[in-house]
């Protein structure tokens, strides 16, 4: 795993040192709010409706159990012994203290954490594929390439100012499982014919008030040329993207009216200048970083699990959660393990600090002390050996940590909505929480298959309801909560923005109305293995329209 | 008829607050002053002067009616500001009521 060096550390410490200074000139009177706002936004300190929120970078969502019982330590001492993992892979703590929140940091520095790059108008924390440097059908791991990003973007002076903050993601396998073409680049890394690793480059994808799916601007970009094509695509948005309108200010406004191809063509020209300079990444620079990540000595395959079959067949819950919960490994007898944080009628994303502390043990015991947050709010072990998978299920079950539905239909995404943000119109979590009871019955979700509800509760769109196969945006009408759906958004390869169905539901009339939709599509799909999405790229808006308002 | 309260958070904690009769701020939505329109102009100019004096942050109106002698914000958003947390449990409360729940079906 990626290594603080000595600049890095000393960089997190300074600043820690610093925003301590400047909180304790916030409390005592000499900064006022309006001062004061940008230099907490730089680390990772907003106000919500009852508190302020810490939000924690956790960088590619990679952590180890060191960092996890750290977060759980700051949920116990600064927070309300909780802490609510976020689709950008980051945790969010709901209840610090302004004056305690220095503590906290420096307590988080300590095992190399921090809050920077997580708000502002900079580039974000780069997030990649959670199943990253473990799954059997990538072609390399990412999170090399994420951490390069992330020191180039850091401290990048021409870059700190940017129009609209801006977010990059990385994946390293033909399944898109970081969302790559709704961030403002998206990275697919892949090898060219004469087996050179590069990326396709996508730029200008984005969700918010206007969502959109990034375009191709080159097919094959080679490594070593990742920083000085990333920088001209900076360069070009950095000068050209829109100040004026903070609702036109992200680079897939300019691409979307500039066009795709001009874009490109003044990125490929402004890198044409660049791309023999100092950005040039030095192959063994590449190599050195991938050190970083590379599996433990003692990841070696190991032999089929002889006793997994036996606990399958007998046990048909821990079955399930085999089937559901587990992702093929690259190393022969060893799987990723999602720990879902979605119980059924629970707050998505959310968990206690003895729940993380749980998770520590385990990673560090059984799964090589190794732990992801994934963008759709569970946490990952990415190594387990298959002979380990009862031993780790159990624990989980005593925790309530064994629900066996990732990727079902109550593994919903939702953000925090009016139940603790700002600028939330509708409540996200309540809904989502009814949801999940309505469809409880697992059998019931085995059957629906594949169905990704996202919830977010304004157009802000943090909860990624426009690439929820069901998406749910909550608004205000007339001082009342009320839903809009949209059907048909996905988030992967092939990425696409949901239509709006018709007129919105009530907090009432919600549940009824996504169950007619699942209902629509059991009876309407060909076969038991045509997913809710296919049923609908099929079928097409109007069938699910008529069931949801009739034909008048 | 609806009342006006005047709310921030603290500066501080960063919890919601509410003006009370006496110039200062209450965590208690019951302590809030209800203020007749003609004295909000004169109260927001209180309130304003205690964001600048580092007290609070962001202070501004929200509209309530007055029942059973105690002030009920008018929208969702104040009411569950007023609240003091979430409309549902979170944490280790949240896990137990859960657990509650099942175990009422079960029986
Ligand atoms: C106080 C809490 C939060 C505030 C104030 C906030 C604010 C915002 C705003 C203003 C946007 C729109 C940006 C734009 O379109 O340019 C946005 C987008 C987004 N936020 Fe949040 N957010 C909050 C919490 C969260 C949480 C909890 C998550 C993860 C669950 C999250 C993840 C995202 C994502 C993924 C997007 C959309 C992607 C994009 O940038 O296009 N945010 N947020
Ligand atoms: S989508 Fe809106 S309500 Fe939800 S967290 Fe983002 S800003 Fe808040």
């Amino acid at each position: 795993m990626y290594r603080y060096d000595e600049f890095d550390h000393e960089f997190v410490t300074a600043r820690v040192a610093q925003f301590r200074d400047q909180v304790g000139r916030r409390v005592s009177g000499e900064l006022t709010e309006d001062q004061f706002k940008p230099l907490r936004l730089m680390n990772g300190v907003y106000l919500q409706l009852h508190a302020y929120m810490l939000r924690v970078a956790v960088p590619y969502g990679t952590l180890n159990s060191a960092q996890m019982r750290m977060l759980a330590h700051v949920a116990r001492k600064y927070d309300r012994g909780y802490g609510h993992f976020t689709t950008r892979q980051n945790i969010q703590f709901n209840w610090p203290k302004l004056s305690e929140i220095p503590d906290a940091l420096a307590e988080l520095a300590s095992v190399e954490m921090h809050a920077i790059q997580t708000s502002g108008n900079c580039i974000r924390n780069v997030t990649a594929d959670h199943f990253a440097g473990a799954a059997e059908d990538e072609v390399a791991d990412p999170r090399p390439y994420a951490e390069i990003l992330r020191q180039w973007s850091s401290l990048h002076p021409e870059f700190v100012f940017l129009p609209r903050k801006f977010k990059v993601a990385v994946t390293g396998a033909e399944r898109d499982r970081a969302a790559i073409q709704v961030h403002d680049i998206g990275l697919h890394l892949k090898k060219d014919a004469a087996g050179r690793l590069g990326f396709a480059v996508y730029i200008g994808g984005g969700q918010g008030r206007t969502p959109m799916i990034a375009k191709k601007i080159r097919d094959f970009l080679p490594e070593e040329d990742l920083l000085s094509y990333s920088e001209a695509i900076l360069r070009v948005y950095n000068l050209n993207g829109r100040r004026d309108n903070k609702y036109k200010a992200r680079i897939k406004i300019l691409v979307h009216e500039t066009g795709a191809d001009e874009i490109s063509r003044q990125v490929e020209e402004e890198w044409e200048r660049i791309r023999h300079g100092a950005l040039k990444l030095p192959q063994g620079e590449v190599e050195r970083i991938r050190e970083y990540f590379a599996a433990p000595d003692t990841l070696q395959p190991l032999p089929p699990s002889p006793a997994l079959a036996v606990e399958r067949a007998k046990d048909p819950e821990f079955d399930a959660w085999v089937q559901r919960n587990t992702h093929p490994h690259r190393v022969p007898g060893h799987v990723s393990v999602t720990i879902s944080l979605k119980p059924i009628g629970g707050t998505p994303g959310d968990a206690t600090a003895e729940q993380m502390d749980l998770v520590a043990d385990l990673a560090e015991r059984l799964a090589f002390d190794e732990i992801r947050v994934s963008h759709e709010q569970n946490l990952i072990l990415p190594h387990v050996a298959k002979s380990d998978l009862r031993a780790i299920y159990d624990e989980l079950l005593v925790s309530g940590l064994a629900t066996a539905n990732a990727g079902l239909v109550t593994d919903i995404i939702a953000c925090p909505g009016l139940d603790y943000c700002a600028l939330a119109n509708a409540r996200s979590i309540p809904v989502a929480q009814r949801i999940s009871q309505r469809f409880g019955d697992i059998a019931r979700q085995r059957d629906i298959g594949d169905l990704k509800i996202k919830i977010s509760g304004c157009i802000n769109a943090c909860g990624h309801h426009h690439v929820g196969h069901i998406g749910i945006l909550g608004v205000e009408k007339k001082g009342e909560e009320f839903y809009q759906i949209s059907l048909g958004g996905s988030g992967d390869e092939n990425s696409s923005i949901g239509e709006i169905i018709g007129r919105g539901f009530s907090t009432d009339e919600i549940v009824d109305a996504v169950e007619t939709l699942v209902d629509t599509y059991i009876s309407r799909r060909e076969t038991p293995d045509e997913t809710f999405l296919a049923a609908y790229r099929r079928l097409g808006q109007a069938p699910f329209k008529e069931a949801l308002y009739g034909t008048a | 008829m609806t009342d006006k309260l005047i709310t921030a958070n603290h500066l501080g904690d960063g919890l919601v607050v509410f003006l009370t009769a006496e110039g200062g701020w209450s965590y208690q939505l019951a302590d809030a002053r209800v203020i007749p329109d003609a004295e909000l102009e004169d109260a927001l100019r209180h309130a304003k002067a205690q964001h600048e004096a580092q007290i609070v942050v962001d202070p501004y109106e929200i509209e309530a009616t007055v029942e059973a002698g105690v002030p009920v914000p008018v929208r969702l958003r104040e009411k569950i500001r007023a609240a003091g947390g979430p409309t549902v449990t979170y944490g280790v409360a949240e896990i137990a009521e859960r657990a509650a729940l099942r175990s009422m079906q079960v029986e």
